[in-house]
């Protein structure tokens, strides 16, 4: 079992190279608005989430999944269900 | 109040008038004057050499082509003022699709108004709500606007990357539907799919396939189908899907298979129904052409060797490609950043050769492209001019060349 503080901070470190506008990261950090982040940039980190932690994300649900926090949730919630 | 619904594009519209506060030409907003042939036009009365218009077997003139159109625009009108499944199925649309079916092999074709419809109606239509479409990360808009229309879930493998789609097929529920979209050609880099290793893993974890083989028709294969034809995997490629205006001539799309329900998509498939069929005299030039193209070898040969010609002639020139090899008949170059670019594409405009100029999110990895696209009627004396042109340009720019590559 992941915790979602450990799934958060795992996040984390993934956003942080594609953060080229150095802007703080935090739960209601947006992607598009505060980070300005491009929706190929957006997939290809969504690619890196599901080989993370081996779950599939489908890029239907991204619209829904505008902050860090949101997809923290989200990925924490796919990996319960994993088991 | 009103909220100004356009305000959310005035960063694009910023940076769209920066670009042209430059001095240069606007590449989006091009007009050809007068269209001389297949392979040349004027563009702001200059005689312009055309190498950015996937007219790839020069078929827009063919006077068998003409003279089809032009019959059918006499015997049946300008317009069917109908959709497909009402008072839009005329004799001209039925001989096309016997035109395909008799090109592809096929037991069914179906013709849409458009090949972005085509894809649109198709991937949407096949996948529902509990299936799964899995794309290539590089796929066309019209593949990526039929997802979103879908109500599937969509799930992404990175481009040509076979380990990657089968990683992601594991993932998926072994009992649900699932479709796999390819793309025989892709259109930015000119870059070709290993159909064989992605088709086969598709099928061993029980998906369909769909390949679009828009870029590949014509010249690709024994009857120029495709490169699913050419890589051997027809038989295991459930739809093709292709369109009109690049090879064929005109306008139009299509989708082929031997799927024995395939007929009951015309009911179903809402950009199939739900929208006005093709005037005859587009239908009646696109079953010619089609039929033309099935022993067009001469001019497939043709159409190589011009490729390779500028290929070779831009690397051994110092320009970076997007292939390493011509894999396709669009030769993509490879540019520094959005300035140089647009300085480059319109530089040789004003020398009079016409490309196409492609930025993100058209592109992948963020790269910026002047992509050039081959036709079988190019001479070889137009692409040495075209080679010229762009080294001149490429020195006017300043562009950073490669030294001494190999040709």
């Amino acid at each position: 079992m992941t915790d979602r503080s450990a799934v958060y901070a795992r996040i984390i470190e993934l956003i942080e190279p594609l953060n080229t506008k150095k802007v703080p990261l935090l739960e209601a950090t947006t992607f598009a608005g505060d980070m300005e982040m491009d929706s190929l940039t957006v997939m290809d980190l969504v690619a890196s989430m599901e080989d993370e932690w081996d779950i599939m994300i489908p890029l239907n649900m991204l619209p829904d999944l505008e902050t860090i926090g949101q997809v923290a949730d989200a990925v924490h919630g796919l990996v319960q269900k994993k088991g | 109040m009103t909220v100004d619904l356009l305000s959310k594009y005035d960063s694009l519209i910023a940076e769209h008038a920066g670009l042209l506060s430059t001095g240069i030409r606007d590449p989006f907003g091009i007009v050809m004057e007068k269209v001389i042939s297949p392979t040349e036009a004027i563009i702001k009365g200059r005689h312009t050499i055309l190498l950015g218009t996937y007219n790839y077997m020069g078929m827009t003139f063919d006077p068998d082509v003409i003279a089809a159109g032009e019959t059918a625009l006499r015997e049946f009108g300008a317009g069917t003022t109908g959709s497909r499944v009402l008072n839009g199925t005329y004799q001209t649309h039925a001989a096309c699709e016997e035109a395909l079916k008799d090109f592809y092999g096929t037991s069914h074709a179906m013709v849409f108004s458009t090949g972005y419809q085509a894809n649109l109606g198709m991937v949407s239509t096949l996948a529902g709500k509990g299936d799964f479409i899995i794309l290539d990360a590089d796929s066309h808009a019209s593949i990526y606007d039929g997802c979103k229309m879908s109500n599937a879930d969509i799930v992404r493998f990175r481009h040509n990357d076979a380990g990657d789609l089968e990683k992601r097929l594991k993932r998926l529920p072994a009992d649900a539907g699932k479709l796999v979209v390819l793309e025989g050609v892709y259109s930015m880099l000119g870059d070709i799919a290993p159909l064989p290793e992605l088709v086969a893993i598709a099928k061993a974890h029980g998906a369909m396939v769909l390949v679009d083989e828009a870029h590949g028709m014509g010249f690709f294969g024994e009857h120029g189908r495709g490169v699913y034809e050419e890589q051997g995997v027809a038989d295991d490629v459930d739809f093709v899907v292709g369109t009109f205006s690049k090879s064929v001539g005109t306008v139009g799309g299509f989708c082929v298979s031997n799927h024995p329900k395939f007929e009951i998509l015309r009911l179903v498939c809402r950009p199939y129904t739900f929208t006005a069929s093709l005037p005859p005299a587009v239908v009646a030039c696109a079953a010619t052409s089609i039929r033309k193209l099935m022993t067009a070898h001469d001019k497939r040969a043709r159409l190589w060797e011009a490729t390779r010609r500028l290929h070779g002639g831009l690397k051994a020139r110092g320009f970076k490609l997007a292939t390493e090899t011509p894999e396709s008949a669009i030769v993509s170059v490879l540019m520094p950043n959005q300035e140089t670019t647009a300085l480059m594409w319109s530089t040789l405009i004003e020398l009079g050769v016409y490309v196409n100029m492609s930025r993100p999110p058209a592109t992948p990895a963020g790269v910026f492209l002047l992509r050039c696209s081959i036709c079988a009627l190019h001479s070889n004396e137009q692409i040495d001019t075209v080679l010229g042109r762009f080294a001149e340009a490429a020195a006017r720019c300043r562009l950073p060349l490669v030294e001494s590559q190999a040709a």
